[in-house]
């Protein structure tokens, strides 16, 4: 009884994070706006800062992993890769999450320092939806790292919660 | 993992003394890129602008504070090297309570914490040190590198340590993975109850 609960509820936990990264990727890629400024007209697309295409690919490649995970059976020996691998996603949701957060908080409001103006008032619908991958992003990379306890759980037993 | 390395129990064994070499490798590097990053400083007075014949010049500092994924660069390897320093002190100085098993569980997961923390910190500072060498044209913002040359080489140096100390804290997360994995089979093949304490 508590095995069927710990792997359904594996099994939805992945499934949430899939949707999250997933959602993610199609809220960054179809973020596109343009805007004119006097006779100049700009263009912001999220191809344009290295950092959100680094998100679009880092998220892509979680969500085609956890949907590769979903179907994998429960006796299955390849459970202490999952474990690696749930490190390694975890770690690249991380870092591609954080990156495009820098890269965004800069384009919200600027660098006094540099010389940078914010561009957030010339294209506000590209910013908000920006924003919203971002969030998705956040969501999908909390759902991992509950899914790395999972997966730990699933190989090793440290609470002796299995009475065999 | 192939059965070369013997049980956890403290001590001398193989891979006590592989996690020990690696941890001290990645309090190094995580600690020099904290110190490179956090004494990035540099001064310089440029000609703003011509009046006449007297041009006006200003003197503008690069700091790292002026940007925060900086900050949060140098708060975060200096929390990494902190954790390592304490993990090093706690597996020299008690080796012998190492087999009990959320000891070893907790150890692994805040490892695995660390790790990722470090990389999130060395990406965000990486993206934004990208942007500040080459600049944008899209957004229209221009290149910082091509007038503060000395801050931005010591940036990259602290870059480039930061990232020496993720791939180590991936190794050391991984070893202690294993090291898990290890102390959990040794329990569970052994069938006894709950009052038998286990000698190393």
């Amino acid at each position: 009884m508590v095995k069927l609960t710990q792997r359904l509820g594996g099994l939805v936990l992945r499934f949430a994070a899939f949707c999250a990264a997933l959602g993610a990727v199609i809220a960054m890629i179809t973020s596109r706006e343009r805007s004119s400024f006097f006779v100049l007209s700009l263009v912001a697309k999220y191809s344009d800062l290295a950092a959100f295409k680094y998100f679009v690919i880092a998220n892509a490649i979680v969500s085609v992993y956890s949907f590769l995970v979903l179907f994998l059976p429960k006796e299955s020996l390849l459970w202490k890769f999952v474990v690696v691998l749930d490190l390694i996603v975890t770690m690249l949701l991380t870092s591609s999450l954080s990156a495009a957060v820098a890269v965004a908080q800069v384009g919200k409001r600027g660098n006094a320092n540099a010389g940078w103006l914010p561009i957030c008032g010339q294209v506000p619908r590209f910013c908000d939806q920006i924003t919203g991958a971002l969030i998705a992003g956040l969501v999908a990379l909390v759902l991992y790292v509950f899914l790395l306890i999972v997966s730990i759980h699933h190989v090793v037993d440290p609470f002796l919660l299995r009475k065999s | 993992m192939a059965g070369g390395k013997t049980v956890v129990a403290g001590g001398n064994t193989k891979s006590w003394k592989l996690l020990l070499g690696l941890r001290i490798f990645a309090f190094m590097a995580t600690l020099a890129a904290a110190i490179v990053m956090a004494l990035n400083k540099e001064t310089k007075t440029l000609v703003v602008a011509t009046i006449g014949t007297v041009p006006i010049k200003a003197t503008l500092t690069a700091k790292f504070q002026h940007t925060p994924a900086f900050v949060f660069f140098v708060i975060a390897n200096v929390m990494a090297s902190f954790h390592n320093l304490l993990m090093i002190a706690l597996q020299i100085f008690s080796p012998k309570l190492e087999h009990k098993g959320l000891h070893v569980l907790s150890i692994a997961i805040l490892d695995m914490l660390n790790a990722t923390l470090v990389s999130a910190a060395a990406n965000a500072a990486v993206f934004v040190a990208e942007l500040g060498k080459n600049g944008n044209k899209h957004a229209k913002w221009n290149k910082v590198c091509d007038r503060f040359a000395t801050y931005c080489d010591h940036g990259a140096g602290a870059l480039i340590a930061a990232f020496a100390g993720v791939i180590l804290m991936i190794l050391v997360s991984g070893v202690s993975i294993s090291r898990l994995l290890f102390n959990s089979n040794k329990f569970s093949t052994t069938k006894a109850p709950a009052t038998e304490t286990d000698v190393p």
